[in-house]
């Protein structure tokens, strides 16, 4: 069940980490985050749904905007239904990559966020949450 | 579907990136680089990112990419104009582009490309 | 909390409001709250919060946590805040809410027609309601208190990271103290937007003011130099003192940039390299200094 002030994207091609990244810019600002933190979670949002496509054919990103007062934040799910990632710490090392990227997606979405929270199964697909406060 | 201007500058190329990239148009933008520094013989590419706003591991590679093909053809890669906030982004990202040059602006690109253009006439000319 | 609970402590509220007050207003300048808050502002605080008690329990709300007990929450929200802003303690914060305990259980003890059952349930009620709202006083004064901390420590790592220009092109950061991730961020927005400002080609930064430098400082260090070569601008660092070389070079740390002993060879350095001598000037005329007022 989602919570009203929620909104959910079909993550399949480029053209939607472009609309990804709009978003999360929007709540961002929303949000009153500082311009570097914006960047930040901007970036990392782009490393995740581009991920989500590159290894699970795509999947779904969910925007929240959480907390109250001066402690507001973005927090962003990112869920597929791909192949799982069966190496969590491996996966979340720099250089590491099973396909053609930089291997920094994860580890570097991670380093950007506040709070990273992941939760993967082989053969069943991966759930990330990540959450910058402002 | 557009596709990104390159400009003739000097003996220099200059492509300034002013939309969020998707795939098809980094590619093409790689492809068409490529073809064009050989067919106007440039010595040099400038690429001016002043108005990107986020700079992910996709457009690093592309930029990463960019600088090794041009390196081959005998150019300098120059990319000018990071964002504070982009640069302050990208090396929490673990992104140090180390393959590539860069320059506050666009004038300050051209000067690079320039002296290194007179180094190696110089190195000639002595004979190394 | 049942209802029958809830209008038998909102009618008890109603009918002894003046004496509940009153002995309220007694316990707290018992307490020594009076002194840095007037008696007057007291009195209002207090009467405006039984008021508001008062009506949001005769509308049936009972739980603190609840959305009908929001103005309460905010209004004791609001006076914690401003006692941690004031400087009370946390427990004369709390005090406010807790010296309530006993007027209101000397009101109960007056309804002479509760059942000795009815009256040991209301005052359960009374006293987790009072609790619960104690408990939220306490939560918003240590926000406040940290809100106070945080502020302080942001504008003492604003003031202690200027960015100097020191000639066209070339500026030096001053380190002092600390290197740690919150105030890297700070150094690294300063720095950039210093090298956009003033179209700087090299930036020297001084660590003669860091005391220590650990892995975690040199990684700050080499993210900030990172940081700057992305915009174009080349580093030198400076000031690193002989214990400080000897710490780099036994942890391994690669400092991949050009480092000086001091700031002045820093200069020198960066001088040059953006294509500029300095020339001591030939002995000077006295009679033309003096004509020129130099």
């Amino acid at each position: 069940m989602s919570n009203p002030g929620t909104e959910a994207l079909q993550v399949r091609s480029s053209d939607d980490v472009v609309r990804v990244r709009q978003r999360v810019r929007a709540l961002a600002v929303d949000a009153g985050l500082s311009l570097v933190d914006q960047t930040k979670i901007v970036t990392a949002a782009s490393e995740l749904a581009r991920n989500m496509i590159d290894y699970a054919g795509g999947g779904k990103t969910v925007f929240e905007v959480v907390g109250s007062g001066t402690t507001r934040g973005v927090r962003l799910t990112f869920e597929d239904k791909g192949p799982g990632i069966p190496d969590i710490p491996l996966a979340l090392k720099d250089g590491y990559t099973t396909g053609n990227g930089l291997g920094l997606g994860l580890g570097g979405a991670k380093r950007l966020s506040s709070d990273f929270v992941i939760e993967s199964k082989v053969g069943l697909g991966t759930k990330i949450v990540i959450t910058r406060w402002k | 579907m557009d596709r990104i201007p390159i400009l003739k500058l000097g003996e220099a190329l200059l492509v300034t990136i002013q939309v969020d990239m998707h795939d098809r148009l980094a590619t093409a933008l790689e492809e068409d680089l490529t073809a064009k520094i050989v067919s106007a013989h440039a010595k040099g590419v400038l690429i001016d990112i002043s108005a990107l706003e986020i700079v992910d591991s996709f457009i690093g590679r592309m930029l990463d990419n960019i600088a090794s093909v041009s390196r081959i053809l005998d150019a300098e890669t120059v990319v000018v104009g990071m964002r504070p906030a982009v640069a302050i982004t990208l090396v929490e990202l673990g992104l140090s582009l180390t393959g590539v040059k860069t320059a506050l602006n666009v004038e300050r690109g051209m000067e690079l490309i320039k002296r290194r253009l007179e180094a190696e006439a110089a190195s000639v000319e002595s004979g190394d | 909390m049942a209802q029958t609970e809830i209008a038998t402590i909102a009618q008890l509220l109603a009918t002894h409001e003046r004496e509940i007050l009153a002995q309220w207003l007694a316990e707290l300048r018992s307490t020594a709250q009076s002194g840095r808050i007037s008696e007057a502002e007291l009195e209002t605080q207090c009467r405006n919060f039984l008021q508001l008690l008062r009506t949001t329990l005769a509308k049936g709300s009972a739980q603190v946590g609840h959305a009908g007990f929001a103005p309460v929450r905010d209004m004791l929200a609001d006076i914690s805040r401003a006692r941690a802003l004031q400087g009370f303690s946390p427990v004369e914060t709390a005090t406010f809410i807790f010296s309530l305990k006993r007027p209101v259980f000397a009101a109960l003890n007056k309804e002479t027609n509760l059942s000795p059952a009815a009256m040991a349930q209301a005052l359960w009620a009374i006293t987790v309601l009072l609790d619960d709202l104690g408990l939220h006083t306490m939560e918003a004064y240590q926000k406040a208190r940290e809100e106070v901390i945080s502020r302080q420590q942001m504008e003492i790592t604003e003031l202690s990271t200027p960015v100097i220009k020191l000639w066209e092109g070339i500026l030096a950061v001053p380190l002092i103290g600390t290197l740690d991730s919150s105030r890297t961020q700070v150094v690294m927005e300063a720095l950039l937007q210093a090298i956009v400002d003033q179209s700087a080609e090299i930036a020297i930064i001084d660590i003669t003011g860091v005391p220590t430098v650990d892995t975690l400082t040199a990684q700050h260090l080499l993210k900030t130099v990172s940081a700057a070569r992305l915009m174009g601008a080349d580093c030198i660092i400076s000031g690193i003192r002989p214990q400080i070389a000897q710490t780099i070079v036994h942890l391994g740390v690669q400092l991949d940039v050009i480092s000086k002993a001091s700031l002045a060879d820093a200069l020198a350095v960066a001088l040059r390299r953006t294509g500029r001598a300095v020339v001591k000037l030939a002995k000077p005329d006295k009679n033309q200094n003096e004509k020129a007022g130099v």
